[in-house]
């Protein structure tokens, strides 16, 4: 791959003894859209504070395109950034916040004009022009914030949890906007949102963070598939999660007691496979439900407790005879059988669709 | 709530300063009214006092010399209140609260006293002269008292308390992610400030000058004593009028023009920018 846009090296951010962002390293690439998703607290907005100027590092090196921006004010750093509230300037229009990188820059009105007009064109504002802020609904602003962004073509595009104050509809509405938008001209994009249904959708990669590391970076489906860590596993989709000691292992195969008497069959190879406490975890949808034992590792008996009906799926929650509870997901296409509460069942899974944490 | 009760509600909470403030102020009010068109009980109604200040020239030099003080004492209130306001949003909580004693500290000082103080330092064998021969920077001593430019200064002093807190309010409510936004689209700290910070800000900008300005125009004591007999504001004709001449009729016109002055500048402001918004 070509050279880095935005380098980070070992970036650390305290205050006073509390560590805010931990010895975080991170390369976005040219054209990329890398999202920063982790719960509050965990230190994903320091992180794009950090990288647009307003924070500076307590160590370690920030560059972009190559050159150490770490002694340069945000100012001068040529990044967007589109914030939490849009932070538009309630005493100018529309035209007037969008003009206002445009007339820092000092260009000529003419071209000004054209520029606001082209970039209100591409995100369906042009109407809207003479309006003010509070003359806009949430939505609207939005997009003036993300125009008045993108108007001065910055080299990175910063993204403060954009879609935070709208309404689920609408941010998913806008989702696909910012994704085509994003697609259209090419901007490198650092996003932070603490929605991971949002980062799944927009981002080419995500960075997991949680108290100030960053604890994996990949695409959506390496890490929705590829888990490194529980935390990420359970962060990023919904996850059964199991205790256990590792017992044996054969081949690919290791067989784990759970802690209550089950026995679960998962594809992981253990280095010290005997006697080793082990986390378990399985996404709802690769669990199954039968009403007959099938044969061989993976199916244990149990009883139907809940059954929730959402349209495409139907969730069940079912209690094994262990007395160990686990949320199981099945499709509904419309002749699949629904499992009343009660039912007697047998629950069934893959050993590859199980997770081993040491 | 029902309407009527919200009413009774309001009208308990409001009754007694209005009450008072009928009894102690709009009934005096109304007697200098109507002493500023009698001349005294039994006088015929007529506007013969009224014709008496407008013809005569000094009583014109008095009006134009109030309004000149107070907008000029205005004007150096807000260029010396807008940095220190700016300042009390700048810096941490305790040193704010050190500032805000020193800002109302004076308010807290009897006005006579501060006058007096004022007098110790700019009178021509006072402090400021002396030091300043001293330092060798003049050789006369400057004239700053018994003339407009001590009782600017001392207005002024007076007067600061009440332009740095609406500019302080008005300044701190501005949104602080809106300079962060304009810094990170390339805007240095002399563009954030002309093209946000200060435009936000004029609304304390205007409340500022509209306090100063209206009990600028009604000054009495700092003028008496910082200006003497050569600088002679429309509160010390009417003192003089109604202390040496007696002469209750033109005082009772001179006081009514100066509420007339004050209510045109007050309902000025409101049209332009609603007196409700101003303190919020």
């Amino acid at each position: 791959m070509s050279e880095p846009l935005v380098t980070l090296r070992a970036v650390s951010k305290q205050y006073g003894r509390a560590i805010a962002v931990n010895n975080l390293s991170l390369d976005v690439f040219e054209g990329e859209f890398v999202t920063l998703l982790g719960p509050s607290g965990s230190g994903k907005t320091t992180t794009l504070m950090l990288i647009a100027g307003f924070e500076a590092p307590t160590s370690g090196e920030i560059r972009i395109r190559g050159a150490s921006v770490v002694r340069h004010p945000p100012e001068k750093r040529d990044i967007g950034m589109v914030f939490q509230s849009y932070a538009l300037f309630p005493h100018m229009s529309v035209f007037g916040n969008v003009a206002y990188p445009l007339r820092t820059r000092r260009l000529p009105s003419t071209e000004v004009a054209e520029r606001v007009a082209q970039v209100l064109d591409a995100v369906r504002m042009s109407r809207f022009a003479e309006r003010y802020p509070r003359q806009l609904s949430g939505g609207q602003q939005q997009r003036v914030a993300v125009a008045r962004a993108l108007v001065y073509r910055p080299s990175l595009l910063l993204m403060d949890e954009p879609l935070g104050a709208l309404d689920k509809k609408l941010r998913e509405e806008m989702q696909g906007e910012l994704k085509s938008l994003q697609r259209t001209l090419g901007v490198t994009t650092l996003y932070v949102t603490h929605d991971q249904q949002e980062a799944l959708t927009l981002s080419d990669r995500v960075a997991i963070m949680n108290a100030g590391d960053l604890v994996q970076i990949g695409s959506p489906l390496e890490l929705y598939e590829h888990p490194a860590t529980d935390f990420v596993a359970g962060f990023l989709g919904e996850v059964n999660t199991l205790d256990g000691v590792a017992d044996e292992t054969a081949g690919a195969v290791t067989r784990i007691a759970v802690t209550d008497g089950l026995e679960v069959s998962a594809c992981a190879i253990l280095p010290t496979a005997s006697g080793k406490r082990v986390r378990l975890t399985i996404r709802p949808e690769r669990l199954d439900i039968v009403t007959e034992a099938a044969a061989g590792a993976n199916c244990w008996p149990g009883r139907v407790r809940e059954a929730v009906f959402r349209g495409e799926l139907v969730r069940y929650t079912v209690e094994l005879r262990a007395g160990t509870i686990v949320s199981v997901s099945r499709p509904y296409r419309g002749q699949e059988t629904i499992f009343a509460p009660g039912h007697a069942v047998w629950v069934t899974s893959r050993p590859q669709d199980w997770r081993v944490f040491g | 709530m029902s309407a009527r009760s919200m009413w009774r509600q309001a009208g308990l909470l409001v009754g007694p300063a209005l009450l008072l403030l009928l009894a102690v102020y709009f009934y005096p009010l109304g007697r200098l009214f109507v002493l500023s068109l009698t001349g005294g009980p039994g006088g015929a109604a007529g506007l013969d006092a009224y014709r008496r200040l407008a013809e005569s020239s000094v009583y014109v030099d008095v009006l134009l010399r109030t309004t000149r003080i107070s907008v000029l004492v205005t004007l150096v209130c807000l260029v010396a209140a807008y940095p220190v306001a700016y300042v009390m949003t700048r810096v941490g909580p305790r040193a704010v609260r050190v500032l805000m004693v020193f800002v109302l500290l004076p308010l807290w000082t009897s006005i006579l006293v501060r006058t007096y103080a004022w007098m110790v330092l700019l009178q021509a064998n006072g402090v400021l002269n002396n030091v300043l021969r001293w330092l060798r920077v003049i050789d006369e001593p400057l004239r700053l008292m018994y003339n407009e430019t001590g009782v600017v200064i001392g207005m002024t002093q007076v007067l600061l308390p009440f332009a740095i807190l609406p500019l302080y309010a008005s300044l701190r409510n501005i949104d602080p992610r809106l300079p962060r936004a304009a810094q990170i689209m390339g805007a240095g700290p002399w563009r954030r400030f002309y093209s946000l910070t200060l435009p936000l800000s004029l609304p304390g900008v205007a409340t500022a000058a509209l306090l100063v300005f209206v009990q600028g125009l009604g000054f009495f004591i700092t003028p008496a004593l910082l200006g003497g007999s050569r600088v002679i504001t429309l509160a010390m004709v009417i003192e003089t009028q109604v202390v040496d001449l007696l002469d209750w009729g033109l005082a009772s016109a001179a006081a009514m023009v100066l509420l007339l002055l004050t209510a045109i500048v007050v309902v000025g402001f409101d049209r332009l920018l609603g007196l409700d918004r101003a303190w919020a």
